[in-house]
């Protein structure tokens, strides 16, 4: 398989494309904007079209997870090579890039939304030269973070992400901008510094032989640390199921649960939604949650397989919460972006259900929710970002009777509602429909429990269409235009996406089959060496 | 004797060049009227004691009867105050409140380069005597620089507040060194740990040893010995706080690193690899974690309320010392190799970050956090480069403060020293608050005033990349650092 273009390779182009955009933007005047418009749209792309090469050669029955082997499109290459000395052994950092199933529908996903953000962001007028910089570095961020296999290197790209991400939303965002941001920046920076003790503590456990030398050396190789004979005897993370085992799994749950975010560590969520510019909500809310479920599956549930099991039960029970109490809280809202976002809670709640339940159903429905929560909810979002940009408002209880105003609008939206809502025949449903019948062979009460949500959902969804879309159109609102060219280029694939996998989910299903399998048997097969007396 | 004296001479080339530039420089000052005459002699005299000290990159003994160590550790900071100096040197060429001082501007330098010798007599001593000689010439070079600027107010108090601190850790240290000198019968570091090693009066020497380190901690800006820092780094010139905050810091830790290490560790334990054997009697570490603690904690939360740039940077400092501290308090090669790595690193963000604070002060004519609003996207340069700096300072990477963090913490965490692990991550997200108060100034906030775009000259732009490149540089790729810093902790420890 080719994967290599003018000698570099396909996820390299992938991951730094938007930083040559983004050197192009700073090189050009700040006056050519339609320059810097276009020259960020032709990166993202140049992104998307290597990943449709990715997408078609991508080999679907290698599994990944735990071995290097069957990972795709690798890229390996030593980065830092510190030499050993008496006290200290070497040091060993690589540029490892791979993907598998687990990351492949992400890396297709952050290629998309990127540029459905680039599209939205069209009407920027601020500083346009150093916002359309800054996106197109969280796009490089966001896109290493889904192809590092080397745990530094995904460290690297997951902190690239926050200063982007801040001023973002703190100088293109609306009113309370400066508290959302720096609430996200510090909630996020608490959450990876504990990654980093852990990352520090996995680093001086495991130690792979070199291949030539068969000299010991410490390495942040993120599937060598999966494999529990690379711990070293009398290392602090040594053995199964010990306490510091499961001290680091929790260190490492709540850096990525800040990111999803799970209850409790939700509060931020809100606050940058309604904040953070429509473009940056779009990739906050289809991309950046997906991270903290990606970082549980790649990185959390596969190190530490017997910490994952042994906290099985608070996953499930968090993802209950998570379901119920964001559809309780999005039910309340009156403002369309605040809903959006619990509503955002309540379904990313469905990613941790169909997670912990560790059967193939679960983990697929799991991983499909991902994407189609990241197109659902870009959809959404751009939604509110068409009629804020002609009302200035998005107070639910302001609007009225749309539909006969803005039809295409209207029929985009519903879409995207039902498609939420998880009516059948739309990509939501079928993810949903997996991760409860994965959940409910593991955990049946709390996925009984949770089919609340499913009520509650359907429920503020059909409510809010009514408040907008039926009843009397107020008579400021007689004007309003439907929805432009532009907006529809950006709508339309992602609703195309949304109804084509509602109706034949396979394209992504085929992706992720094999190493959703393989996910699920590593994790439990370590649990049963240690039943066994391992 | 005499052979002896003249046999270590050799050894001291550098040092000796230094006192040369010195005494140079002064006749230079009376002869030429443009003291950029002096900058070039000054300049020349560190680039050819850096030159002579690379020849000692190798060598460990002592020399002038056990006096003065020429070993890596002592290499590791004389190479590293020396490119400080430079630096600080060329910084002072574009600061305006150095060059308005017309007639005097000469003096400063080669007070600089007598402060230097200080510092290299500091890193380098194994003998109390000679140490508080070394802390005495320190000071007071630095006493002098910090009120050069007499006429003005702020200047002369912090100069004067300056020396009231130090003379009174400086008689404390005193009072400690008097005692162990009654305890053991000796001032050379080497016959001290043995005789402590022997058993002495445990409660003598906690006592001593606690006088001992408030003289450590008034020059590294431990709290509850920082008081002047505040004040002194306000009221001085940014020039000088520079050098207080970045090569007088260095030569402190150099020198608590090497009192820690050759006084308490037990001369008669099997050598081990890593981890060194401290002398039960001496509570070392725990008054190293407690110092480290406060320090750490005490700066972050002072800083978050600060409203001037350069007690803000003042307060980050001594959060900065807390972190270093950390790195000591491991008590192993891993540990102090940490501290060196975070020294470079912070030799470079943090003298940067001032650099930045001077040039805009020479523009603004102020310090206030609030003249920098909107500085970001008026001058985008300065704006991007103080970003980078602030944030190496609150240590995310791709930047050289991450690399510093990195292994600090990784030092920590080998030594399972969770807890303070976690206190200091903990205290970087602190940290990252007051930084972001600076970024929002500077990108967030539309200025209340009209301010004038600030223009920098090629040579000042030049000079902030000086301190940029490492600085992400470094975060990019750090093998030669950690190279460099595991070859250099090595000190002579008699055996």
């Amino acid at each position: 398989m080719n994967n290599n273009f003018l000698n570099i390779g396909i996820l390299t182009w992938m991951t730094f494309i938007p930083v040559v955009g983004m050197i192009a933007v700073l090189l050009v005047p700040k006056e050519q904007k339609t320059t810097i418009r276009w020259i960020s749209l032709g990166a993202t792309i140049v992104q998307l079209i290597f990943s449709v090469i990715i997408y078609t050669n991508f080999d679907r029955s290698l599994a990944g997870v735990n071995n290097a082997a069957t990972m795709q499109f690798v890229e390996r290459y030593s980065w830092i090579d510190i030499k050993s000395v008496e006290w200290f052994g070497r040091i060993h950092i690589e540029y490892f890039l791979g993907i598998d199933g687990i990351s492949v529908p992400m890396v297709l996903l952050t290629a998309l939304i990127s540029f459905v953000a680039v599209l939205s962001s069209w009407s920027i007028e601020k500083s346009i030269k150093g916002y359309f910089a800054l996106l197109l570095l969280l796009d490089t961020g966001m896109m290493g973070v889904f192809v590092s296999l080397d745990f530094f290197l995904f460290y690297v790209f997951w902190e690239i992400m926050l200063l982007p991400m801040y001023f973002l939303i703190g100088i293109w965002g609306g009113p309370r901008r400066e508290y959302a941001a720096i609430k996200f920046f510090i909630y996020t920076l608490f959450g990876s510094v504990l990654m980093l003790l852990v990352l520090i503590a996995l680093y001086f456990s495991v130690s792979i032989p070199d291949a030539s030398t068969g000299e010991l050396v410490h390495t942040f190789d993120m599937i060598a640390m999966m494999n529990p004979a690379n711990y070293e005897a009398n290392s602090l993370l040594f053995g199964l199921n010990t306490s510091w085992r499961y001290i680091a799994y929790v260190g490492l749950f709540i850096g990525f649960a800040i990111k999803v975010p799970i209850f409790p560590f939700h509060t931020w969520l809100p606050d940058a939604h309604v904040e953070a510019p429509t473009a940056i909500s779009v990739i906050l809310a289809g991309v950046l949650l997906k991270m903290g479920t990606y970082g549980l599956m790649r990185v959390a549930m596969p190190i530490f397989p017997d910490a994952a099991i042994y906290y099985l039960y608070p996953l499930a029970f968090l993802g209950f919460i998570n379901i119920v109490y964001g559809a309780l809280c999005a039910m309340a809202q009156t403002d369309f972006k605040k809903l959006i976002a619990y509503s955002s809670v309540s379904h990313m709640g469905i990613v941790l259900l169909g997670m912990a339940a560790l059967n193939t159903q679960g983990m697929i429905g799991a991983m499909f929710q991902m994407f189609n929560h990241g197109t659902i909810t870009a959809m959404l979002f751009l939604i509110v970002g068409v009629i804020y940009d002609r009302t200035h408002t998005r107070g639910l209880n302001d609007f009225g009777g749309l539909m006969n105003q803005m039809p295409k609008y209207s029929a985009i939206m519903v879409i995207a509602f039902f498609a939420a809502l998880g009516l059948p025949g739309l990509s939501g449903f079928v993810s949903e429909v997996f991760s409860f019948l994965g959940a409910f062979q593991t955990f049946r009460w709390i996925t009984i429990a949770s089919t609340l949500g499913i009520v509650l959902t359907a429920g503020y969804m059909l409510w809010t269409l009514q408040r907008v879309f039926l009843g009397e159109l107020p008579e400021k609102w007689k004007s309003l235009t439907d929805i432009n060219n532009r907006e529809l280029i950006m709508l339309v694939p992602l609703a195309i996406i949304v109804i084509l996998l509602g109706v034949y989910p396979t394209p992504i299903l085929d992706l992720m089959n094999a190493s959703a399998n393989e996910l699920v048997d590593f994790i439990k097969g370590e649990n049963n060496l240690t039943i066994l007396g391992q | 004797m005499l052979e002896q004296v003249y046999n270590s001479l050799q050894f001291i080339k550098p040092e000796l060049i230094l006192v040369g530039t010195l005494l140079v420089s002064i006749i230079v000052d009376l002869i030429f009227k443009n003291k950029k005459v002096v900058v070039a002699f000054v300049i020349l005299g560190l680039v050819l004691s850096f030159y002579y000290l690379t020849f000692l990159n190798s060598i460990n003994q002592l020399i002038f009867f056990n006096m003065y160590a020429i070993d890596p550790f002592a290499y590791f900071f004389k190479i590293f105050l020396l490119v400080a100096t430079i630096g600080i040197v060329l910084f002072s060429v574009l600061s305006k409140e150095i060059s308005d001082l017309k007639s005097r501007e000469g003096e400063f330098y080669y007070f600089l380069v007598a402060l230097t010798i200080g510092m290299f007599l500091m890193t380098s001593s194994t003998n109390l005597i000679m140490m508080y000689l070394a802390i005495e010439l320190t000071s007071l070079t630095s006493y002098m620089l910090a009120g050069f600027m007499k006429e003005e107010k702020s200047s002369s108090e912090a100069s004067l507040k300056y020396v009231l601190y130090g003379a009174f850790s400086s008689g404390m240290m005193l009072y400690g060194i008097s005692i162990i000198y009654g305890l053991t019968g000796s001032f050379d570091l080497l016959a001290i740990n043995m005789a402590i090693a022997d058993g002495v009066s445990s409660l003598a020497l906690l006592i001593s040893t606690v006088l001992m380190f408030v003289g450590f901690g008034y020059k590294i800006s431990a709290v509850p010995f920082h008081f002047w820092t505040p004040d002194v780094y306000e009221g001085s010139p940014i020039s000088v706080t520079t050098i207080l905050s970045v090569a007088s810091k260095a030569a402190g830790f150099s020198m608590l690193m090497r009192t820690a290490k050759i006084m308490f560790i037990d001369p008669y334990a099997a050598p081990t690899v890593n981890d060194w054997q401290i002398i039960d009697s001496v509570p070392i570490v725990e008054i190293l974690t407690i110092l480290s603690v406060l320090t750490m904690t005490l700066g972050n939360l002072v800083a978050i309320w600060q409203s001037n740039l350069k007690r803000l940077l003042a307060y980050s400092s001594i959060a900065h010392a807390g972190y270093l501290l950390l790195g000591v308090l491991t008590m192993n090669n891993e540990g102090y190799s940490a501290t060196l790595i975070y020294f470079v690193t912070y030799l470079f963000m943090n003298v940067g970050a001032f650099l930045i604070v001077m040039l805009v002060s020479n523009k603004l004519n102020s310090s206030d956090i609030d003249s920098y609003k909107g500085l970001g996207m008026k001058s985008p340069f300065i704006g991007v480069m103080f970003a980078l700096f602030l944030i190496s300072l609150t240590g995310l990477p791709p930047t050289a403060g991450f690399v510093g963090k990195l292994y600090i913490f990784a030092a920590l965490v080998n030594k399972k020293l969770i807890l303070l692990a976690v206190i200091g991550v903990l205290n970087s997200v602190v940290s990252l608050y007051y930084y972001v108060r600076i970024f929002r100034n500077m990108f967030l906030r539309e200025s209340d005033i009209e301010t004038p775009e600030i223009k920098l000259s090629l040579a000042e732009k030049l000079l902030i990349l000086v301190f940029a490149i490492p600085t992400i540089g470094l975060g990019l790729y750090f093998a030669p650092l950690v190279e460099f810093a595991h070859a250099s902790v090595e000190i002579f420890s008699g055996n």
